[in-house]
């Protein structure tokens, strides 16, 4: 290699290999856990900790737990008393999913998890959305698995809402909120922005409105108020109406995200777009929210991640989320008081979809990257 | 009237809130002519072509563009911009969008043409402004001087009789300013409308048929390049020459 850099003759360089960055585990240790005594006293101090927790909780989880083969808390315990007792979770699965959706209709629970992972994908996947009628196929889904759940329709029984629960029940009030608050959200912040007064001092009282109120009491309005304002003897589901809340509470939240990055947007753009002879909504779709969008989604995926969590709160006011089935379920005889058990696993639950978001927020910025901006 | 006019000012008034920016605006532009516009900065430049597009409004008299008023009716603000095009000093490409797209984009999206056709049509620019090669870039990986290329033939793309330039060169290194002006001639000798605000004296000599010297919101002369330079006649424009030329 020096020789190779000797030769070479003036205004000719040679061409030199680029040099090594690939770095070991233990190049990647010294330069970031133990390049200074301060910096090694706290890493050592941390794997101790992590020593005095992690081993514990293994050894609690899995190696002593009990799965199969238990039908109370009794017997778990005569199995194996320092374990968890899965078989808790095991036994109850159906109504942690389901909810108290009758036995014989939950192929169409689950016909319906088919379809969201399909609109989940065209959601996500750029390919499939580039399809023609992709879009429309989305909706039809949509469409589709609501029929299909709520039944009355084609010969299906109809299942009363309030026999919803579980997971089943996070992911419609999750997913309705996640798909239907960013569209509103949108035309909030457009809204919010705009020159007329009519709609920005209407998007304005509204989303302040929504944002000073917790969502508990959007929840509790929703679950007692509204009869007072509804004519009396209408039916207006209960389910309905969270999701409205919901919707529109994260929507408020969605609009204020998307109003800072719109924000972001330098104004050579919109008069670049102008002088092209692009209308306002074509200017905004093809050129200004795309942008907006980029930068805000970061923003946008905390929002989701909360409200993916905050689908919780519902138990309060009598649905029964996976935490409502749990509680409840640590409340029967049989398994009294598993209280561990039910909160790691709902919120592994909770961790698994969250994380998957974040993660997949991370991707989307990396992949949206189209070099410096000047 | 305006049948020989690709551009007729008359007379016309802009404020910023209180501040009268444009003052007394009179302005007639043929068809195929190159016009200069320089002044000291503040001076409206900006603001004067900026209302000939209707990125600004103007409060008073009359601007007709290809036959056409601009009053507040959005149909005919939409049928000048599509026959006129713009360049900006900070060029304004779409950084979301590729070279390529950001040249369909206009075409496609007002002018209703097939996506095939716009991107031949755009090929076909992009060899003009000799960068054919970046098109699947994107414009935060171009110099500036290939920036502001592609931004003229994002606006050639929509085939406009009129071209708007706004200090096309003066966010660029020397080295790339050369590269821009030569495009900008070569558009002046087929025969394009122009109206350019920039400090490029020697553009100026080269191509201008006049060229308009502005100060505070004014236009304070006007004149054939030769006279312009060798003979001003205004003392702001004498004072304004001997600074930027030395
Ligand atoms: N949007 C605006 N609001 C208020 N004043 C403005 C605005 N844009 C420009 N001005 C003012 O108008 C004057 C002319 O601006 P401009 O046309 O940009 O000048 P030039 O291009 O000749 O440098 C300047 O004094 C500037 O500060
Ligand atoms: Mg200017």
């Amino acid at each position: 290699m020096s020789e190779q850099t000797r030769d070479y003759v003036l205004g000719e360089h040679p061409e030199l290999p680029a040099p090594d960055q690939r770095s070991g585990f233990v190049k990647w240790a010294m330069e970031n856990l133990f390049s200074s005594i301060g910096n090694s006293v706290v890493t050592i101090v941390g794997l101790y900790i992590l020593y005095l927790v992690i081993p514990p909780f293994i050894q609690w989880a899995i190696i002593d737990s009990v799965v199969l083969g238990a039908e109370s808390r009794r017997e778990c315990q005569a199995i194996n008393p320092d374990g968890a007792c899965w078989a808790f979770i095991y036994r109850r699965w159906d109504q942690f999913v389901y909810g108290f959706y009758p036995a014989p209709e939950r192929w169409r629970v689950n016909l319906s998890f088919v379809f969201v992972a399909i609109i989940i994908a065209i959601a996500l996947v750029e390919k499939l959305r580039a399809i023609k009628g992709a879009i429309w196929v989305a909706l039809a889904l949509v469409a589709a698995c609501a029929i299909l759940i709520v039944g009355g329709m084609f010969g299906l029984d109809r299942v009363p809402t309030n026999k919803f629960g579980g997971f089943m029940l996070t992911l419609i009030i999750g997913l309705t909120g996640i798909f239907a608050s960013l569209p509103i959200g949108i035309v909030l912040a457009l809204s919010r922005l705009s020159s007329l007064p009519i709609f920005s001092i209407f998007a304005t009282i509204f989303i302040e409105f929504i944002r000073g109120v917790p969502l508990i009491t959007l929840l509790f309005i929703a679950s007692t108020l509204l009869s007072y304002f509804l004519p009396p003897g209408t039916n207006f589901d209960l389910l309905v109406r969270v999701l409205i809340m919901v919707t529109l509470f994260s929507a408020a939240y969605l609009a204020e995200v998307i109003r800072g990055g719109l924000a972001a947007i330098p104004r050579g753009q919109y008069e670049a777009a102008d002088a092209l002879g692009l209308s306002y909504w074509k200017s905004m779709r093809l050129i200004i929210l795309p942008q907006a969008l980029k930068i805000s989604i970061p923003g946008i995926v905390s929002s989701f991640i909360g409200l993916f969590k905050d689908t919780t709160l519902v138990l309060i006011i009598g649905l029964l989320d996976p935490l409502g089935i749990g509680q409840a379920a640590i409340a029967d005889v049989k398994w009294i008081a598993l209280s561990n058990e039910l909160y790691v696993f709902i919120a592994l639950f909770f961790f698994v979809f969250c994380f998957s978001m974040s993660r997949y927020s991370l991707y989307l910025e990396r992949k949206l990257h189209t070099g410096h901006k000047r | 009237m305006s049948e020989d006019f690709a551009i007729k000012i008359n007379q016309m008034h802009k404020w910023y809130g209180d501040f009268h920016v444009l003052r007394d605006i009179n302005l007639e532009v043929k068809k195929g002519e190159i016009i200069v516009v320089c002044g000291p900065s503040g001076s409206g430049k900006s603001t004067l072509i900026r209302c000939i597009n209707r990125l600004e409004e103007h409060q008073q008299g009359d601007i007709i563009v290809d036959g056409i008023e601009l009053t507040n009716d959005v149909k005919k603000i939409d049928e000048v911009r599509r026959e006129v095009g713009m360049c900006f000093q900070h060029f304004n490409l779409f950084p979301h969008l590729t070279i390529l797209e950001n040249c369909t984009l206009a075409p496609i999206w007002v002018r209703g043409t097939p996506k095939a056709e716009a991107e031949e049509i755009a090929m076909g620019f992009l060899e003009k402004v000799k960068i054919p090669e970046q098109a699947a870039k994107y414009p935060g990986q171009l110099s500036g001087g290939q920036q502001q290329r592609v931004a003229i033939a994002r606006s050639l793309c929509m085939k406009p009789r009129i071209m708007l330039f706004d200090e096309p060169t003066s966010a660029l290194d020397p080295e790339m300013i050369k590269e821009v002006l030569d495009v900008m001639t070569d558009l002046a000798n087929e025969g394009m409308t122009m109206i350019c605000v920039t400090h490029e004296m020697g553009f100026a000599k080269q191509v201008a048929d006049r060229v308009i010297f502005m100060d505070a919101g004014q236009i304070i002369e006007e004149n054939v390049p030769t006279e312009f330079f060798d003979n001003p006649q205004n003392e702001r424009t004498k004072l304004f020459l001997s600074q930027i030329l030395h």
